[in-house]
């Protein structure tokens, strides 16, 4: 039996029928890490030997009959944009490249409060600004399913590490796409949740109105379950919304018979791989077969909001990220005379090209003069896309869309191109735009055996019910057992 | 130079910390004088991830300056991010409100030489305090203290309605007394608890248009603000009638010097970048909240004016003095209370203890002793312990180093001298060094008692019982 193959649902059951130990797992995820991660460049910063002592402290505490979390002794990889207790949060920056956070995050409290174990930060684009994490500072992350691939962003190290069997899930962040599109291109499943639903406190900010943190697990199960361990109101989060505790492993298995899923054509036009259409296509055929009344329609979002998310994006980018100033921690440089040399020379020497080519976009837009027409032009089409959405669900229950528009590119293919890069959000954006939770699940593989996935839009906090669709086709598909990474060279 | 045919016309934008007990997004607390980083958090020392939750007493402190000011309330308001970067400044912008201020179009009265008038508020709205910075005189570099990153601000902002540094005095110290009442701020100026920056302009008299204005910023004092309007008005009508143009500035005023110097023109204004923070929800106020703070408001100086009035029989000079401020007003109501002599508390505020805050330019909350030391002294004098002559001493000792007035007339020896055989021998001998006195008495000169009696005092430092000298005097002339 390989341990890393196994689901955290199953890990569980072994974990409680006493067929594993939480050693045992950890050991089998460290010789994985051992193995695999020279290839793959996930992580950022490992936690190994913390984390095998906290196995055995688990295992003791099984030991002594104490009553402990179901999920206790589960390991876990954390992106390194949330922030951890006493280890490097990089945010795979120079600027934060020796910060250590002194505080935990929301979800990494409620992480610890489960006894799941953190393995490590994982990389990502630099402050979350990319599509493929060729912009962390450290090390490009490769795609499991073809090493001189990327594996999506910014989540291209949680991504990554799951497809590999690195960690068995693994906490991300989405604001344009950051989960789902990683998450497509390397065959596992992402979710954004509602924004509002998880908390963003310690959550490193690059968009306030729009970053949310969510999951990578190997299926949808693993997903629910994840879900309720990191969702709920947080007075820390004044944006964080009480919707009540909820199970999200309930509805899944439920029937979908006569659910409405609406299919935006817009969504699969022009710019979208045939493949990744034809994958589509074969997905609303399931649907019908498991007896959805699966419709195409007319919603015209994703160019307006692509537009909007990045005047919204980067003018709040440009404010968040004013506080790394090399005053109170971070990168500081070595070359100055005065403090206002310090501020400037330690930002321009500490952020990548990305960030800063961002920071000066969202200065720009915010700018006096320039407001109107950029940043309060993009609220009103933010409004309207909202809008928009909210006719869409009068007539639907989900939306399926391609969650990219193309499968993994190759590393170095779009990183010099920002626009093009840029393009890679067209299908996710508009749901962070309007605050939806969105799903991507793989959906088949390409001609090269590269992951396609595909996009559940669901209406604000209708987790429920893109988890109950996303899992009726996993369980009729069932990719996991018919495709696996290769982690070869050039497919 | 042709002043008399210029007007002056000044706007004030005030800062004052609300006294809550804790920071506006934050729970650290807010206590002044701390050692420097001891009250601080990831959210005010903006560590990557941190977020701000509004701190509702600040809502409420600001409504009650509000309403305290006759401002509207607005239902719907909304925070928004000021970007700018200091070294003081951890997240690199203040949360500020920009276009939905929580208070607006509210109005001021001030008693000016030329009677009442009415200053406009523009409005008023709630914001972080920024740290601060210690210049390091070791290491010559700035150490940053952020104890006071995060301490909640009000700022109110006046129409341009102020003609002259006397108005904006008023304004000023009007506008400090109801913060004082309404108990939002303990406005200590020189801890930087309250602090204004002044814009000024001028334009000749008649004109309509308002003339190019500069700003003095962070200015803490009463006596520095009338002193730099006066400066800057000077300086702005010697520029135009130089015949040439005033330019939009931000200015420093210097103290010693008594002169304003530039720090940035409107070619390096900052632009600000503002747009609402889409880390905090929108606030919003209904309409039974504001009425409850409302109802919460305690005693205007306003009503209880009109109250000592009635009550105590104040004459309305006296009753605006001891009104101008909360505290010199709750003095006089506690002080009267215990001593059971309201009106001789009156008096002593009045008179002496304004003078002696007056000569040491000192504010009426800086008075040392308390309500209870002020009526202990009242009623030494009613009881005849000690003359109101050594009552003055007891006050200044009292201003000095407070304690019981009881201890300090003991310790002192002030206690009166009463008994009447010593002060049968202190006429006598008064008498006897001064025939003079006896003959103009003698003569019809009444006066000459007044003469006799203040010698008398004299002679034993003040400490006779005048009543009594006065009556021997008397009864030993017309012997």
């Amino acid at each position: 039996m390989d341990i890393t193959e196994l689901t955290v649902h199953e890990l569980q059951q072994k974990l409680k029928n006493k067929e594993l130990t939480a050693v045992q797992i950890v050991k089998a995820y460290i010789d994985r890490i051992n193995e695999k991660e020279p290839k793959v460049d996930a992580f950022i910063t490992l936690q190994l030997e913390e984390a095998l002592k906290k196995a055995e402290e688990i295992d003791s505490k099984i030991a002594n009959g104490e009553d402990i979390s179901s999920l206790a002794g589960i390991p876990i990889g954390i992106k390194d944009n949330i922030c951890t207790k006493g280890v490097k949060t990089t945010c795979a920056s120079k600027m934060l490249e020796n910060f250590i956070a002194p505080y935990d995050a929301t979800v990494m409290e409620k992480i610890n409060a489960e006894e799941i174990i953190d393995l490590g930060k994982l990389n990502m684009d630099e402050f979350a600004m990319g599509s493929s994490t060729e912009y962390s500072y450290f090390k490009k992350t490769k795609n499991p399913w073809d090493l001189t691939r990327i594996p999506g962003g910014s989540s291209g190290g949680p991504a990554a590490a799951v497809a590999a069997n690195l960690v068995p899930w693994a906490l991300g962040t989405d604001t344009g796409g950051s989960i789902r599109q990683p998450a497509a291109v390397c065959g596992v499943v992402g979710l954004k949740p509602t924004y509002g639903l998880v908390s963003r406190y310690g959550v490193v900010a690059f968009a306030s109105s729009l970053d949310q943190v969510g999951t990578f697990t190997k299926d949808v199960e693993d997903c629910a379950k994840l879900l309720n361990v990191i969702a709920g109101r947080d007075e820390k989060d004044t944006t964080s919304v009480d919707v009540g505790k909820k199970d999200y492993t309930q509805s899944l298995g439920k029937e979908i018979k006569g659910l409405k899923i609406g299919v935006p054509k817009e969504f699969y036009g022009e710019g979208i791989n045939q493949e990744v259409k034809n994958a589509i296509l074969n997905a609303m055929e399931e649907y019908k077969k498991l007896g959805a009344e699966v419709e195409e329609f007319s919603l015209d979002v994703a160019e307006l909001s692509l537009a909007t998310y990045y005047i919204i994006a980067c003018a709040e980018a440009s404010s968040n990220l004013g506080r790394y100033d090399g005053i109170r921690y971070g990168y500081r440089t070595k070359n100055y005379n005065n403090v206002r040399e310090l501020m400037k020379n330690s930002r321009s020497e500490g952020f990548g090209e990305e960030v800063k080519r961002r920071i000066i976009l969202g200065t720009y837009v915010l700018s006096s003069g320039y407001y109107d027409a950029y940043y309060k032009k993009a609220q009103q089409v933010r409004t309207l896309v909202n809008n928009k959405f909210n006719e869409a669900f009068k007539k639907y229950d989900v939306l399926l869309t391609p969650t990219s528009p193309t499968t993994a590119f190759k590393l170095g293919e779009k990183s010099t191109n920002p626009l093009e890069m840029y393009l890679s959000d067209i299908c996710t954006v508009s749901v962070n735009i309007a605050g939806l939770p969105g799903i991507s699940i793989p959906c088949g593989v390409d001609s090269k055996g590269l992951p396609i996935g595909m996009q559940l839009i669901g209406n604000k906090f209708s987790e429920e019910t893109i988890l109950k669709v996303a899992y009726a086709y996993e369980k009729q598909t069932k990719f996991r057992e018919n495709y696996k990474p290769t982690f070869k060279e050039g497919v | 130079m042709a002043r008399d045919d210029y007007e002056i016309v000044i706007g004030l934008e005030v800062h004052a910390e609300l006294s809550t007990k804790t920071k506006i997004f934050c729970n650290c607390k807010t206590a002044f004088g701390a050692r420097p980083n001891t009250q601080i958090c990831p959210v005010c020392t903006a560590m990557p991830g941190a977020l701000p939750v509004l701190n509702e007493k600040v809502v409420e402190y600001a409504v009650k300056a509000g309403l305290a000011t006759n401002c509207e309330i607005e239902r719907n308001s909304k925070n928004d991010r000021k970007n700018y970067f200091y070294p003081d400044t951890p997240k690199a912008y203040q949360i500020s409100q920009y276009d939905k201020p929580l208070c607006i179009g509210g109005n001021i009265e001030i008693e000016t030489s030329n009677g009442t008038k009415k200053i406009g508020i523009t409005r008023i709205h709630i914001e972080d305090d920024a740290g601060k910075l210690n210049h390091d005189d070791l290491g010559g570099g700035s150490l940053v203290d952020l104890n006071r990153a995060g301490v909640p601000l009000i700022e109110i902002v006046s129409e341009p309605d102020m003609r002259s540094s006397e108005e904006a005095d008023k304004y000023l110290k009007k506008l400090k007394s109801i913060l004082e009442y309404i108990e939002v701020s303990d406005c200590k100026m020189e801890e930087g608890s309250l602090r204004a920056d002044v814009n000024v302009s001028v334009r000749k008299k008649g004109e309509k248009a308002f003339g190019q204005r500069t700003e003095m910023k962070n200015m803490n004092s009463f006596r520095s603000i009338v002193r730099a309007i006066d400066y800057e008005a000077q300086r702005q009508i010697d520029v135009i009638e130089a015949g040439r143009k005033i330019s939009q500035e931000t200015l420093r005023w210097d103290e010693v010097s008594g002169k304003t110097f530039s720090m940035r023109d409107k070619e390096n204004a900052e632009d600000y970048r503002y747009f609402p923070d889409p880390d905090l929800v929108a606030i919003k106020l209904s309409e039974e909240y504001i009425q409850n703070v409302k109802n919460s408001l305690p005693e205007l100086p306003e009503s209880r004016k009109k109250r000592y009035l009635e009550q105590y029989n104040l004459s309305e000079k006296d009753a605006k003095i001891i009104t101008s401020s909360k505290y010199l007003s709750d003095l006089f109501e506690k002080a009267g209370e215990i001593s059971g002599n309201i009106k001789a508390v009156g008096n002593w505020i009045i008179s002496d203890i304004s003078r002696i805050l007056n000569e040491t330019e000192q504010d009426p909350i800086s008075i040392p002793f308390d309500a209870k030391q002020l009526a202990e002294l009242v009623m030494l004098i009613d009881k005849g312990t000690i003359s109101s002559s050594i009552g003055k001493k007891v006050l200044e000792e009292l201003f000095e180093n407070p304690r019981s007035p009881e201890e300090i007339i003991k310790e002192k020896g002030w206690i009166q001298i009463s008994d009447e055989g010593a002060i049968k021998e202190i006429v006598l001998k008064i008498l006897e060094a001064n025939p003079q006195s006896i003959a103009d008495f003698k003569a019809g000169k009444d006066r000459a008692i007044g003469f006799l009696v203040g010698q008398a005092m004299k002679e034993t430092k003040g400490k006779a019982n005048p009543q009594m000298l006065n009556k021997m005097f008397l009864e030993e002339l017309n012997k």
